[in-house]
C-alpha cells in the first residue's frame, strides 16, 4: 500500500537552537532550517515487500539510543535537501572526519551513562563525583571535536556550518572556564591519599603518610622463585561501580580529613546543574543517521560491491541504474561466498513500466525489490547498491507483492488484490512509483491477463513508473511506455539460473506453456522440484 | 631453581607424546619387562622409565650428560636416594595436609593462605635440600648435579630461607590490613595498595613534631553481613598482588619438587636395574656414541637384557663389527637366536640414546632420529584382510613416521607371500630405505635375496 511521502511529524516544528553567545546559527545536519517534518512514527507500508525493513533494521541494530529509524522511515522530495544529506555523507566518507565523529560519539555516550549512573546513586558525593566524571567528558568531547573538525577537509554545507557553530561554543568564555574549573576540581579530589586500616569487623581511615608499598617488597623477595612462565595468581577484581554504605563512611571520612576539595566539588555542582547543550546533543543524535548508514554498507564495499550517490530529480523521469543489487539480499547472504549478481535498468524517452518476465527463482523479485530500494534511499540522501544511478525522486511508492492468504480475511484473494490495486490507483499520482509482484495469481489466467490489461492502461494513462513482475508475456509488449526485461538462464544448462535480468523482449512463451510456468509444471520446474 | 637433570639447559617436556609406534616397540622388543625391572613396583617409577627411554635423545650431548650423572649415581647411590626421598616427602605432606593454592577465582586471601602452608611445610625441605648439597656437593663430578648443587647453596642461603619464614609470618597481618588508597571516578576508591605500617622505632622527636593525621574509626554492626563482605573485598583489593606472588612461589617450589622428583626417578630406574643386572652378573658398558652420520655399530657381547632379566640368568651376548654399514641382514637356521640378536639391537639402541649403560661388555654405536620395528606378526588373529596385506599396511604405517637417519629392525618382513614377490618388494622397500639414509637390521630367510644384496 502506498505511503504519503510528506508524513505526520513527531516532533512540532523545533525551535532553532542556537548559542547566542556563539554568534553561528546552527540548527540540524539532517535538515535546512525550514524544513521542519524529518521523523516519522511508523514504518511506510511498502516495506516489508521491500524488504526494507530488514535493511533498516540491520542499520540502526546497536544504535537504539539515537532512535534513528524515524529518520528512516522519513524520506525526502526536495532534490535539494537530498543533495544536502548526499554531501554530508560524502564528507563522512573522509576517515579522519569519520573516527573525530566517532570519537565524540563514544564520549557522548560516556556522558550519558555517566548522568544516568548519577541519578541513580544514594550518597551524595559518589552522586556529585559521576557528575563531574560526566562533566569532564563532555567538555572533552565537545573541545576535541572543535579541534577535531578544524582539521578536516569539509564541503558539505551541513557540516561547515556546524563546524563554525561549534568552534564558537567551545570557544565562549562560559564552556571554557567550565571545562578549567571541572578540570580544577578533579585534579585536587584525584591527588587525594588515605589510608584504611581493615581489621575483623572494623576499620579505621586515616591520611596517608608515606608508608612504603609492602606489596613490592614481597614481590622481590620472592623473585627468586619466579622463573618462566608461571601462572598468574593475580586476581582481576572487577571493578565496581556503585557504593556500599562502607565505601560511603569511607568517602566521608575522607571528606573529614580533606575538607576543600569536597568543598570545591560542592559548589561545581551547584553552579553547573544542566551543562548539555541542545544543539550538540541534537547533532550527536543526527548525525548518527549517516555513521550507521556509512557503517552498513562498509561492509558490502569491503566485498567489492558498488555503491554510488544517485543524481536525483522531481522533474525528468527518464533514469537508469548501473550495477545495482538487493541490498537485503547482500544483507541475508553476508556469510556466502557466492557473490550477488549486480543488475542494470533505465528508462528513457517515453518509457516508464518495466516489465519482468522468465522463469521462477531467477532473480525476478530481487530486481523489482532493488528498484524499490533504490528509489526509496535515495529519498532518503543516502548511497544507493549500484555503480551509477539516475533516480526520479518519486512521491510515494506503491507495493504490491503476492501476500500469504490471511484466512482471517473473508474476502477472496482476487477480490482482495483487486481492493487494494483499486485504493493504490486512487492514491497515485504521475510522480508514483508502483512495484507490482505476481499478482492475480489465484485467477484463471484468462482472467489474470483481462485484469492486467486494464491496469496496465490505467498505468500507462497516469504516467507513472513501475516495476511489474509478471508471468504474462504478452504485458511486455504493451506499449511503447512498457520496457519488457527477462530473466536469464544458462543457455547451455536452462535449469541454471544466472540472475541476470537483461532488457529484451519476452520469450514468447505459447498459451499452454505459460499456463504451464504459472503452475510450476515446466520441464526444469518438474525437474526441479522433484530434485530438490 | 631449575632442576636440570635430563636435560642441560632445559626441563623434561611432559607434554610430549610418545611416538606413535611405542606400543609396537614394546612389543618386538619386550620393552615392558625392561620398565618392569627399572620400576621395581613403583608405578611412577614405570611412568618415567617408559617416557624418557621410549623418547630418547639424538643429541650426543644430551646422551653424555645423562651419562655423566648416570655414573655419579652409580658411585652415590645412597645420597642420589637421600635427595629423591625430599620431593617425595613433599608430595607426601601434600598430599596429607591438603595443601594446595586456591585456584584465581577463590580470591586473594584464600590463595594467600593455601600458598602460606605450602611455603611453610616446603622450607624445611629445602633447608635439609642444602645441607645435602654442603655435605656432598664435592663427590659429584658430573655437570649436571654439579650445576644442580650450586645452584640449591646459591638459591638458598640460610638468610634468605629466614627471611622467607619471617614474610610468611607478617603475612598473617595480627594488626589488620594496611591499605592506601586515592579517589577514582565518581569518588570511588580506587589503587588500592598493600603498605607496611610505619616503624614504631622512629625517633621520638619527629614523632612528637610530625603532625598525625586523625583518626576515623567504624565498626561494622555483627549482623552486617553485606558490609563485612564489602570490606573483606576491600581487603582482598589490597592483598592481590603480594598474594600473586606468594602463590608463584610456593607454586614455583612445588614445581621445582615435581621436577626433581621426575628428573631423578629416572636415574632411580637405571639404579634399580644396575642392581639386578648385578645380581644376575651380566655386564653393562657406557656406550660411545658417534653422531648420526658416522654410521658406527660395533659390540661385544650385546645381549637381549629383557631375555636375561625374565630368564633370570646370563644370556649369550654377539660380538658385532658394522662399522660404516647401512645394513646388516641376519639369516642362518630357525631358533637360532636371530630375533634376540635383533631386539639386543633395538634394545641397546634405545637405551644408548636414553643416556643409559647398555647391556654389552663394549659398545659404540650412532645416533638416530628413531627406532623403528616392523616384526612378523603371527598371533594376530583378529586381522581381516590377507596376511601379506596387512604386513604392507603396518610397512606404510611406519614409512610415515621414518626420518632420514632411523634405524629400522626388520624381522622376517615380507615372508608372508612367496619368496619371489616378497624379495621383489623387500629389495624395493629396501633400497628406498637406504637411500633415504635410513640403518637397516634385516633378519630373514629369503637367502635368494640376502644374497644377491651381499653381491651388490
Amino acid at each position: 500500500m502506498g505511503q504519503p511521502m510528506q508524513s505526520e511529524s513527531l516532533h512540532p516544528s523545533s525551535v532553532a537552537v542556537t548559542s547566542e553567545e556563539a554568534g553561528a546559527v546552527f540548527q540540524s545536519i539532517l535538515h535546512f532550517p525550514d524544513s521542519v517534518q524529518y521523523e516519522t512514527r511508523r514504518q511506510p507500508d511498502f516495506f516489508s515487500d521491500l524488504n526494507l525493513d530488514q535493511i533498516i533494521e540491520a542499520i540502526t541494530a546497536h544504535k537504539e539510543e539515537y532512535n534513528l529509524q524515524p529518520f528512516f522511515w522519513t524520506p525526502l522530495r526536495d532534490p535539494e535537501l537530498v543533495r544536502y544529506r548526499q554531501e554530508v555523507m560524502r564528507d563522512l566518507e573522509d576517515e579522519a572526519l569519520m573516527a573525530c565523529i566517532k570519537a565524540f560519539a563514544e564520549k557522548m555516550r560516556t556522558v550519558r551513562r555517566y548522568l544516568a549512573l548519577a541519578e541513580k546513586l544514594d550518597y551524595d558525593y559518589h552522586k556529585k563525583g559521576w557528575i563531574l566524571e560526566a562533566a569532564l567528558v563532555y567538555g572533552d568531547a565537545v573541545t576535541a571535536l572543535a579541534r577535531d573538525l578544524a582539521a578536516v577537509p569539509l564541503k558539505s554545507r551541513g557540516l561547515l556550518a556546524f563546524r563554525e557553530w561549534v568552534q564558537c561554543y567551545a570557544q565562549t568564555p562560559a564552556s571554557q572556564s567550565f571545562v578549567a574549573e571541572a578540570q580544577q576540581v578533579k585534579c585536587a579530589l584525584s591527588e587525594l591519599k588515605y589510608c584504611v586500616i581493615i581489621e575483623s569487623g572494623k576499620f579505621k581511615v586515616k591520611r596517608y603518610e608515606g608508608e612504603a608499598d609492602y606489596s613490592v617488597e614481597i614481590e622481590r623477595i620472592f623473585e627468586k622463585f619466579r622463573q618462566g612462565d608461571v601462572e598468574s595468581y593475580l586476581v582481576k577484581l572487577p571493578e565496581r561501580s556503585g557504593m556500599s554504605h562502607i565505601e560511603a563512611q569511607i568517602l566521608e571520612f575522607v571528606a573529614r580529613l580533606y575538607p576543600e576539595p569536597f568543598a570545591a566539588l560542592d559548589s561545581f555542582c551547584a553552579r553547573h546543574a544542566r551543562f548539555l547543550d541542545e544543539t550538540i546533543q541534537a547533532f550527536d543524535r543526527e548525525i548518527q543517521f549517516y555513521v550507521a548508514y556509512l557503517d552498513f554498507i562498509a561492509e558490502f564495499k569491503c566485498k567489492g560491491l558498488p555503491f554510488c550517490y544517485p543524481q536525483v530529480s522531481t522533474t525528468d523521469k527518464a533514469e537508469f541504474v548501473r550495477d545495482g543489487f538487493d541490498l537485503a539480499l547482500a544483507l541475508a547472504t553476508r556469510d556466502d561466498a557466492k557473490p550477488i549478481v549486480l543488475n542494470d535498468f533505465s528508462l528513457d524517452g517515453p518509457e516508464r513500466i518495466i516489465v519482468v518476465t522468465g522463469p521462477n527463482q531467477g532473480g525476478k523479485t530481487t530486481f523489482a525489490r532493488m528498484i524499490g530500494q533504490i528509489h526509496y534511499l535515495a529519498s532518503l540522501g543516502c548511497p544507493v547498491p549500484g555503480r551509477e544511478a539516475h533516480i526520479f525522486l518519486c512521491d510515494r511508492i506503491f507495493a504490491h507483492f503476492e501476500r500469504v492468504e490471511d484466512i482471517r480475511n473473508l474476502r477472496g484473494k482476487l477480490e482482495d488484490d483487486l481492493v487494494r490495486i483499486h485504493e493504490m490507483l486512487s492514491r497515485a499520482t504521475p510522480d508514483s512509483l508502483f512495484i507490482l509482484n505476481e499478482i492475480f495469481t489465484s485467477t484463471t489466467l484468462q482472467d489474470a491477463i483481462f485484469l492486467s490489461r486494464e491496469i496496465m492502461a490505467r498505468l500507462i494513462e497516469l504516467d507513472a513508473l513501475g516495476v511489474w513482475v509478471t508471468f504474462l508475456d504478452e504485458l511486455a509488449s504493451f506499449s511503447e511506455k512498457t520496457v519488457s526485461m527477462v530473466a536469464t538462464v544458462d543457455p547451455i544448462d536452462p535449469s541454471v539460473r544466472t540472475f541476470k535480468i537483461v532488457r529484451r523482449p519476452a520469450d514468447g512463451l505459447a498459451y499452454a506453456r505459460a499456463l504451464a510456468q504459472k503452475h510450476r509444471l515446466t520441464y526444469e520446474q518438474i525437474k526441479e522440484r522433484i530434485l530438490r | 631453581m631449575k632442576v636440570f637433570l635430563l636435560y642441560p639447559d632445559r626441563d623434561f617436556d611432559l607434554s610430549r607424546e610418545l611416538p606413535p609406534n611405542a606400543a609396537d616397540l614394546s612389543q618386538d622388543l619386550g620393552l615392558d619387562i625392561l620398565f618392569a625391572a627399572m620400576a621395581q613396583g613403583d608405578q611412577f617409577l614405570l611412568d618415567v622409565a617408559r617416557r624418557v627411554v621410549l623418547s630418547g635423545s639424538d643429541e650426543l650431548d644430551v646422551i653424555l650428560y645423562r651419562q655423566e650423572i648416570l655414573k655419579d649415581c652409580l658411585k652415590h647411590p645412597d645420597i642420589v636416594r637421600q635427595i629423591y626421598s625430599i620431593p617425595v616427602e613433599f608430595l607426601e605432606r601434600k598430599r596429607k595436609e591438603w595443601l594446595w593454592i586456591s585456584p584465581r577465582h577463590a580470591g586473594p586471601s584464600s590463595i594467600l593462605s593455601g600458598a602460606q602452608r605450602m611455603l611453610e611445610v616446603s622450607l624445611d625441605l629445602l633447608q635439609k635440600l642444602r645441607q645435602i648439597a654442603d655435605e656432598h656437593a664435592g663427590a659429584f663430578t658430573s655437570r649436571g648435579f654439579r650445576r644442580f648443587f650450586s645452584m640449591i647453596k646459591q638459591e638458598l642461603d640460610d638468610t634468605y630461607l629466614a627471611t622467607v619464614a619471617k614474610h610468611i609470618q607478617a603475612l598473617r597481618f595480627p594488626k589488620g590490613v594496611l591499605l592506601s588508597a586515592q579517589l577514582g571516578n565518581g569518588n570511588e576508591g580506587t589503587n588500592y595498595t598493600l603498605c607496611k605500617p610505619r616503624d614504631r622505632e622512629r625517633s621520638w622527636l619527629k614523632r612528637i613534631f610530625a603532625a598525625r593525621s586523625p583518626i576515623y574509626s567504624f565498626s561494622l554492626h555483627p549482623r552486617d553481613d553485606h558490609g563485612a563482605r564489602v570490606l573483606g573485598e576491600l581487603r582482598d583489593r589490597g592483598l592481590a598482588r603480594a598474594a600473586n606472588s606468594t602463590a608463584q612461589a610456593a607454586e614455583h617450589i612445588e614445581s621445582f619438587f615435581k621436577v626433581l622428583r621426575w628428573e631423578l626417578a629416572f636415574y632411580m630406574g637405571c639404579l634399580n636395574l644396575y642392581e639386578q643386572l648385578q645380581q644376575l652378573n651380566e655386564p653393562i658398558a657406557f656406550p660411545q656414541v658417534a653422531p648420526a652420520d658416522e654410521r658406527r655399530f660395533s659390540c661385544t657381547g650385546l645381549y637381549d637384557i629383557s631375555l636375561a632379566l625374565t630368564m633370570k640368568r646370563t644370556v649369550v651376548g654377539n660380538d658385532v663389527a658394522a662399522d660404516g654399514k647401512d645394513l646388516v641382514i641376519i639369516t642362518g637356521p630357525n631358533q637360532g637366536g636371530k630375533t634376540t640378536f635383533l631386539r639386543s639391537v633395538g634394545l641397546a639402541q634405545l637405551m644408548m640414546q636414553a643416556g643409559m649403560f647398555v647391556p654389552a661388555e663394549s659398545f659404540s654405536g650412532t645416533v638416530c632420529s628413531g627406532v623403528f620395528t616392523h616384526f612378523k606378526r603371527e598371533e594376530d588373529r583378529t586381522l581381516r584382510s590377507g596376511k601379506f596385506e596387512e604386513e604392507l599396511k603396518r610397512m606404510s604405517a611406519m614409512i610415515d613416521l621414518i626420518r632420514p637417519n632411523g634405524l629400522v629392525l626388520l624381522n622376517e618382513s615380507f615372508a608372508s607371500t612367496n619368496e619371489r614377490e616378497g624379495a621383489e618388494i623387500a629389495r624395493e622397500v629396501v633400497s628406498a630405505l637406504l637411500e633415504s639414509g635410513v640403518k637397516i637390521f634385516y633378519v630373514t630367510h629369503m637367502y635368494e635375496f640376502a644374497r644377491r644384496v651381499h653381491e651388490q
